[in-house]
């Protein structure tokens, strides 16, 4: 097999302290330097991007009393994509005495990514998990509530026990408007400066250290210069590469991708969530896909018709020809079942012939039983927004037919890589929330997205980032570093704008997606992943030769904004693939359609596969560092589900 | 495709230079009960409810007439000497009068600030005329016809309190001046009543529930019940004070 | 589907603006009305042209970045659905549709359908929060909150600070917005130290932003996206009047 890679020393060091794992977060809040209250004003820190992460990271930052400027490419803070998360945020509070507690919600978080992610990380964030409700709650944060008028939980995605906590359908949007308001507390108290519509176009990396960031003012078209002490990268994931997604349509890879360029490592960028309950595509002007939140299926029941290609309408389907599939093959957790088997099944069913709706391409979930056992009141009331958002969508109104849905790029457990104190391979380089790789492994359980921002963001980052400023401030930037960086950025701008082409940046972006969905999707191969490798850089090139960017520089551009985010895409889907071809196990995520067991389950490959596959941008081509996962405390097992 | 430009006239005024651009200053916050908005809106609640009530009074008060001239100019009468002897005469109606002449005042003013607030707030209109959504007709008409009551009061007042333009003139009874005020030949007077009376009863429609509304002291519960109260109470006024005029034109007051 | 659309164009804040007329061939109905406008802005930029601009992220009805006036309508005439949830299966074929962006004094054209609500941000600063630092919260069970309350916290608490109801306001008022965060952290017993001073400085200033008052004319909760109810304003006035004793 011919490489496109090299291999370069293992890291050994994640700086994760040592002990017995109930204390090692303890003891690195001990350890870590503390500023001097009075000189917390001097050190500035620069965080770019404002959801859940990046929002609770620069509150918190601002009320430490450090001097925080602060990023995001929306009209407001507020419209980060951490919105639209539904079902909930899971917490090891144990309030339903059921059986819950820190450890079963680390041991779930390790065993749900495939064994895959740090047992440090896992545990000190279902540590943190509980504080995170409670900060929430005295925050105003109104999650749902029970007659006694304490708070109300569900079981989640692939738990036994009861531990999310929700808001309604509107999880995410509730938590992310109380760490907005906190930020906005902030901005009042002038500890944060906020700029709005802007969007980070290079980091400045200087002697070594990251030391600010270019940044474009989409209004003007400015491009500014920020420098600080300290840099922290929110921005989120990077699941727009297949172009349709359950991302919103700004959401981009530049900033991380622009970070690796500049020396961070770029950990298992092949770890991509696919969502079992989407709104299937309808045409091919679709511009993003619609995710149902997965709550949904601890009522509704999965099931498709029992013959190949049958295409009567679902009500005259009667009970004996239908397919309830993942009850059948997974008894156990039936519909509950983890989101890549849940996603993976549903991909077979359709495969065989058996899927639903236009194309083809869905599977049915049904709420009839629900609706008969509890009555319509009350599946209206737990899911009632949910179901309308259907209705508006397809048009079909799910209280009389079944939903039809289909798995769909949600969430990428890769990115970039960081260390115990969140930091990447660039000192001063701070990554948190969706846009590093640290807690999930190769799967994201449900409910686990929200907690692992908000932990970063109120309770991680604000005590390991001061260990690094405790040296600070850095003084000066050098100058020639921060010129160059500005340099790159005009450069590449100038080029899309003077390049007469033919193709828009959208329609390059579709065919990127397309070709990574069937290449690089929910299952891969080592044929089609090399044909994605050909594929991708004629594409890239055909793009800088040939797209049309209209309108100028120096003003609000949109098309301009598009085309550069499509850019830096095109590089990352070459390292998705370079990654995915050369992990030949499947695990969680990541599905090697040579690597599964006779019924067709994911079969990891633990004894040359159990790292994270770090990867350090090269001239001559991406350079792979392992890092070795070792569990001391959660057996490594083959996951199964039945 | 081509695209053809079809109206070259702006509908908006154009932005201040650098307005979007610049470095944008918070606005500075004003104290100042009465210079905010909801402070207006109260006022205009509990000046609003001051005239209800002289209203409902004064319909009482007109409902006499059908007891006969008698009886009525003995009210008009008796609202001179409301107080003695404790009061010297017509002390506690130059009272009410300067309460009602205030609270008139307060609320045309509280009604004319924010009318120009709003004006300021909204200097653009939009190419397609907005429909209403909230489907509410008497709304849309607070501010005309609160214009159109002002007129009629002023008139109102000249016709049957100073007799100024009623044809009985200053010096008849207020009983002579009701009659004469809604005699036939002069219709117009009557119609342009009439009109008030229906311009009252559409105002009060709205501005009773919206005075609870700005009050605070409206509820989710509690809006059915207002909106009922709303109806019913400027139903009942336009009733009462249309009965006047109804029973003077079929000789039932004469 | 075949359209004709009136859309506001303006190059930046100080150009007059203009309305200027499109064709739209091959509408799918299944199309969101955003996904509409895509298409036109791709046949823009290869022709040379500058696309249209307008907000838009999530396109799932949440982030609140998306709205425009449609036909005189803020995010058009379907009840309770954002822009970017709004399909082309609810026009004719052959419908002629004029989109306008929210007009307002405190929201000033950036470019085209693209406005600044950086207003809302502010009166966010004002006051709407509930000032509790990371790491100081007591246990979450400490203060059971009766259900009811919970929800219609919540019920407030969904407004997506659009900007529809200022954009729907004949007054231009910014009631609804302010009135729905009142309500929220109101109705929550971790809301009521701050319950008065947050009620004053958060109406003072929603007024120097320049929105006008509210004169209950329920044009906005009629746009609303999330369906925000009236009596927010009337809690929001409860809570300004007793703060102003």
């Amino acid at each position: 097999m011919t490489m496109n890679y090299t291999e370069g020393a293992p890291i050994r060091d994640t700086k994760a302290p040592e002990g017995p794992i109930e204390d090692r977060w303890e003891k690195r809040k001990f350890s870590a330097k503390l500023v001097n209250p009075a000189n917390k004003r001097k050190l500035h820190v620069i965080v770019v991007g404002t959801g859940l992460a990046g929002g609770s990271a620069a509150a918190t930052l601002g009320e430490l009393g450090y001097n925080v400027t602060s990023f995001c490419y929306q009209d407001s803070p507020r419209r980060a994509h951490s919105i639209a998360a539904q079902g909930g945020i899971n917490a090891a509070k144990n309030y339903r005495g059921d059986g819950d507690s820190i450890y079963r919600l680390f041991y779930d978080t390790v065993k749900g990514g495939d064994f895959r992610a740090r047992e440090s990380n896992v545990y000190r964030l279902a540590q943190v998990s509980v504080n995170i409700i409670d900060q929430a709650v005295a925050q105003g944060v109104p999650f749902a509530r029970e007659y006694g008028g304490l708070l109300d939980t569900r079981s989640f995605g692939g738990a036994q026990v009861s531990r999310t906590f929700y808001a309604r359908g509107q999880t995410g949007q509730q938590l992310l408007l109380g760490a907005y308001q906190a930020l906005e507390r902030q901005i009042a108290a002038g500890t944060v400066k906020m700029h709005t519509r802007h969007e980070m176009l290079d980091l400045i990396v200087a002697d070594g250290r990251a030391r600010g960031v270019i940044v474009r003012d989409m209004v003007t078209g400015e491009i500014e210069r920020h420098t600080a002490d300290a840099v922290v990268l929110a921005t989120g994931g990077y699941g727009n590469v297949f172009f349709l997604s359950t991302n919103a349509k700004g959401c981009n890879t530049t900033a991380i991708w622009r970070a690796h360029r500049r020396g961070a490592y770029f950990a298992n960028p092949c770890y991509t969530q696919i969502h079992p309950t989407c709104i299937p595509v309808s045409g091919d002007y679709q511009s993003k896909l619609t995710l149902m939140s997965e709550s949904l299926r601890n009522d509704g029941r999965v099931w498709v018709p029992v013959k190949k290609g049958d295409t009567r309408p679902a009500a005259q389907i009667p009970e004996d020809e239908r397919d309830y599939y993942l009850e059948r093959i997974y008894p156990a957790f039936g519909n509950l079942v983890p989101r890549d088997i849940a996603s993976r099944a549903a991909k077979n069913v359709c495969d065989e012939g058996r899927g639903v709706g236009p194309g083809g391409l869905g599977v049915y979930l049904d709420f009839a039983d629900a609706i008969r056992r509890l009555g319509r009141d009350a599946v209206e009331k737990k899911y009632g927004n949910l179901f309308e958002m259907y209705e508006r969508i397809t048009g079909e109104d799910p209280y009389t037919q079944p939903m039809r849905i289909y798995p769909a790029v949600h969430y990428t457990m890769g990115g970039l890589w960081v260390d115990y104190d969140l930091q990447s391979t660039i000192p001063g380089l701070f990554v948190i929330g969706e846009a590093n790789f640290s807690d999930h492994g190769a799967n994201r359980l449900g409910a686990s997205a929200l907690m692992q921002g908000l932990a970063d963001g109120y309770f991680v980052l604000p005590t390991t980032i001061g260990d690094y400023l405790a040296n600070g401030p850095y003084g000066e930037v050098d100058e020639d570093a921060v010129a160059e960086a500005e340099t790159a950025v005009r450069q590449k701008i100038e080029r899309l704008l003077t390049n007469d082409g033919t193709r828009t940046a959208d329609s390059y972006h579709r065919e990127l997606g397309k070709l990574m969905w069937d290449y690089c999707g929910m299952e891969r191969t080592e044929e089609s992943l090399r044909k994605a490798l050909e594929r991708i850089p004629e594409l890239r090139e055909e793009f800088w030769k040939n797209v049309k960017v209209s309108g100028t520089a120096d003003e609000l551009n949109q098309a301009l904004e598009r085309a550069g985010r499509v850019a830096d895409f095109f590089d990352l889907a070459e390292l998705m693939c370079i990654d995915a071809l050369h992990r030949t196990e499947s695990c969680g995520g990541h599905f090697r359609a040579e690597s599964q067991d006779a019924d067709g389950e994911a079969l990891r490959d633990d004894e040359n596969f159990a790292y994270v596959a770090a990867w350090e941008h090269g001239a001559e081509g991406p350079v792979l560092h392992k890092e070795a996962l070792e569990y001391e405390y959660v057996k490594m097992t083959q996951r199964s589900y039945k | 495709m081509t695209a053809t430009i079809e109206r070259g006239n702006a509908t908006a005024s154009i932005n201040p230079p650098g307005d979007a651009t610049a470095d944008k200053k918070t606005p500075r916050r004003r104290g100042g009960f009465l210079n905010s908005s909801p402070g207006k809106k109260a006022v205009m609640a509990v000046t609003g409810a001051v005239m209800v009530l002289f209203l409902v009074l004064h319909m009482a008060g007109n409902l006499k007439s059908f007891l006969g001239a008698e009886e009525f100019n003995a009210y008009a009468a008796s609202l001179r000497t409301l107080g003695e002897p404790i009061l010297p005469h017509r002390t506690l109606l130059t009272v009410l009068e300067i309460v009602l002449a205030a609270a008139l005042v307060l609320h045309m003013w509280a009604a004319i600030t924010l009318a120009r607030r709003a004006g300021r707030a909204r200097p653009v209109r939009y190419a397609v005329r907005r429909k209403s959504q909230a489907g509410g007709y008497a709304i849309h008409a607070m501010r005309y016809g609160g214009t159109a009551i002002f007129l009629f009061l002023i008139w109102h007042l000249l016709d049957l309190t100073f007799g100024t333009v009623n044809p009985a003139g200053g010096s008849g009874t207020p009983y002579e001046r009701l009659v004469e005020g809604f005699a036939p030949s002069r219709w117009w007077v009557t119609l342009f009543y009439v009109l008030a009376v229906l311009a009252v009863g559409l105002h009060l429609r709205h501005g009773l529930w919206s005075a609870f509304q700005s009050l605070g002291q409206a509820g989710r519960r509690s809006y059915r019940g207002l909106n009922a109260f709303a109806v019913t109470v400027s139903v009942l006024m336009v009733v009462g004070f249309l009965a006047v005029p109804a029973g003077v034109m079929a000789g039932v007051i004469k | 589907m075949n359209l004709t659309l009136k859309i506001w164009r303006q190059k930046d804040p100080q150009d007059r603006g203009r309305m200027v007329t499109y064709r739209v061939e091959d509408v799918s109905p299944d199309m969101s009305f955003l996904e509409m406008l895509d298409v036109l802005n791709e046949r823009l930029i290869l022709e040379g042209d500058e696309p249209v601009a307008f907000d838009h992220d999530c396109r799932e009805g949440i982030c609140g970045m998306c709205g425009m006036v449609i036909n005189g309508v803020a995010h058009g005439e379907q009840v309770a659905t954002t822009t970017c949830q709004l399909h082309m299966r609810h026009f004719e074929d052959n419908a002629v549709i004029t989109i306008e962006p929210w007009r307002a004094a405190p929201f000033p054209v950036v470019k085209d359908l693209v406005v600044d609500r950086s207003s809302f941000d502010r009166i966010i600063q004002a006051g709407g929060f509930i000032s509790v630092p990371a790491g100081s919260a007591p246990d979450a069970h400490s203060v059971p909150v009766k259900k009811e309350d919970a929800d219609n916290a919540f019920d407030a608490a969904t407004c997506i600070a659009c900007g529809a109801c200022v954009a729907a306001c004949p007054n231009g008022s910014a009631s609804l917005f302010t009135a729905a965060k009142i309500t929220h952290l109101s109705l929550l017993p971790q809301g009521q130290p701050e319950r008065e001073s947050r009620a004053k400085a958060m109406v003072e200033q929603m007024d120097a932003e320049g929105f006008g008052g509210c004169t209950n004319t329920g044009e906005c909760t009629a746009v609303c996206p999330k369906g925000i109810p009236l009596d927010t304003i009337a809690r929001m006035n409860r809570d300004y009047l007793r703060a102003s004793k």
